[in-house]
């Protein structure tokens, strides 16, 4: 019974020595305690999910998001696939057409944003450095604030670009109705499987810089069989947005959202 | 990567639910497909908690595979490194995934009721 001890201050430690998600017997926890200070010791049911506060502050941003008529897209990607440019193309494609709204979620730094200005949307910028969880993603409370910068009744879509991070953005629901990734065929085939949670998570996938495929070996049909492993029927574009092919029909995709 | 962010929210939790009683252990169910190391979220625990009311309380992880179901002839199997929602048995694709996303605090341990003011010394 070593993982339970006490000491003279009053304090017990429970050392988890666990490696594998073993469950000990719950008696054990009641050895060595003999001070007569266990009379009330129990056991509660807790079984609150992890996640709940962000969850009910993402259905609070989504309920605003309703309140106004505005559709709202959370786009996630691994850095450096193209999701900023993707914005921007889509951002001219839409001016005039809807009233579109962005949060951008960058580390510190307002270089995607400054990409974004003068394309006719409002533009909302969210450095992580802050908040629930720092730099690897964006949650519903940062949201909730960048939210603040955006005037929503004058707004039909709002464009969320999550942090470039193939792993945390998945996790959170920040209040979108559709999440979509932006995947650079340069990133290859296998991503879907090692990636899993994230091209599950996801309503459509852009497949983007197809302009390269000339200049790689990267096999499209491997990577849309992999894909379907993960996300049966998953939507798919295919788009250079760097040229421009393919965008027309994502951007009609996002506007009749 | 974000265990640090999450241990603050089971801390939060966790505190609720103790209600000012003391806490001597935390039971932790994280399903395969989260993305949640567990040694990472153990470690980050006992920074997270250092200081705190709840610094006594051991965080206990239990990892719950992933498993799917067939819709077509309703076999299950348990996913391992490999995630594909294909059917083992039958081949038909779009198995849904019935364990494996859980991530919650099951249950706690307490000295109570209250403060350990009482019956201490």
């Amino acid at each position: 019974m070593g993982r339970f001890h006490r000491h003279d201050d009053g304090t017990v430690h429970a050392h988890d020595h666990d490696e594998g998600g073993h469950h000990h017997d719950p008696d054990e926890h009641d050895h060595g305690d003999h001070s007569g200070y266990g009379t009330g010791r129990q056991r509660l049911e807790v079984l609150e999910d992890i996640f709940a506060e962000n969850d009910r502050l993402a259905a609070a941003n989504r309920a605003a998001f309703d309140a106004h008529g505005v559709r709202a897209v959370n786009l996630m990607s691994s850095p450096g696939a193209g999701k900023t440019m993707l914005l921007q193309r889509t951002l001219a494609a839409l001016r005039g057409r809807l009233r579109v709204g962005v949060v951008e979620g960058d580390i510190e730094t307002p270089l995607d944003a400054e990409r974004l200005r003068g394309l006719g949307a409002q533009i909302a910028l969210l450095n992580t450095g802050q908040g629930f969880g720092g730099e690897c993603h964006l949650d519903a409370p940062m949201v909730a604030r960048a939210l603040r910068d955006l005037d929503l009744a004058a707004l039909d879509l709002v464009l969320i670009e999550n942090v470039g991070n193939l792993v945390c953005p998945a996790e959170f629901d920040v209040g979108e109705h559709r999440k979509a990734m932006v995947y650079a065929i340069t990133e290859g085939e296998d991503k879907p499987l090692k990636y899993p949670v994230m091209f599950r998570a996801v309503d459509a996938v852009v497949v983007n810089k197809l302009d390269l495929a000339p200049y790689l070996d990267f096999d499209l049909a491997l990577f849309r069989r992999n894909l379907e492993q993960v996300n049966p029927g998953v939507l798919v574009f295919e788009t250079s947005a760097r040229t421009g092919a393919g965008v027309a029909a994502w951007v009609d995709w996002v506007a009749g959202l | 990567m974000h265990e640090v962010a999450l241990s603050r929210q089971i801390a939060r939790i966790v505190e609720r639910a103790a209600a000012g009683r003391r806490v001597t252990r935390v039971e932790v169910e994280v399903g395969q497909l989260r993305q949640v190391v567990p040694e990472a979220l153990r470690y980050a625990w006992t920074f997270v908690v250092a200081g705190t009311p709840l610094a006594s309380a051991g965080l206990v992880v239990t990892a719950v595979p992933a498993t799917v179901r067939c819709a077509a002839c309703g076999a299950e199997a348990t996913l391992d490194a490999e995630v594909r929602f294909d059917c083992g048995a039958c081949g038909a694709p779009g198995a849904t995934l019935v364990r494996g996303e859980e991530f919650r605090v099951c249950t706690i341990d307490v000295d109570g009721p209250g403060t350990p003011a009482s019956g201490e010394g």
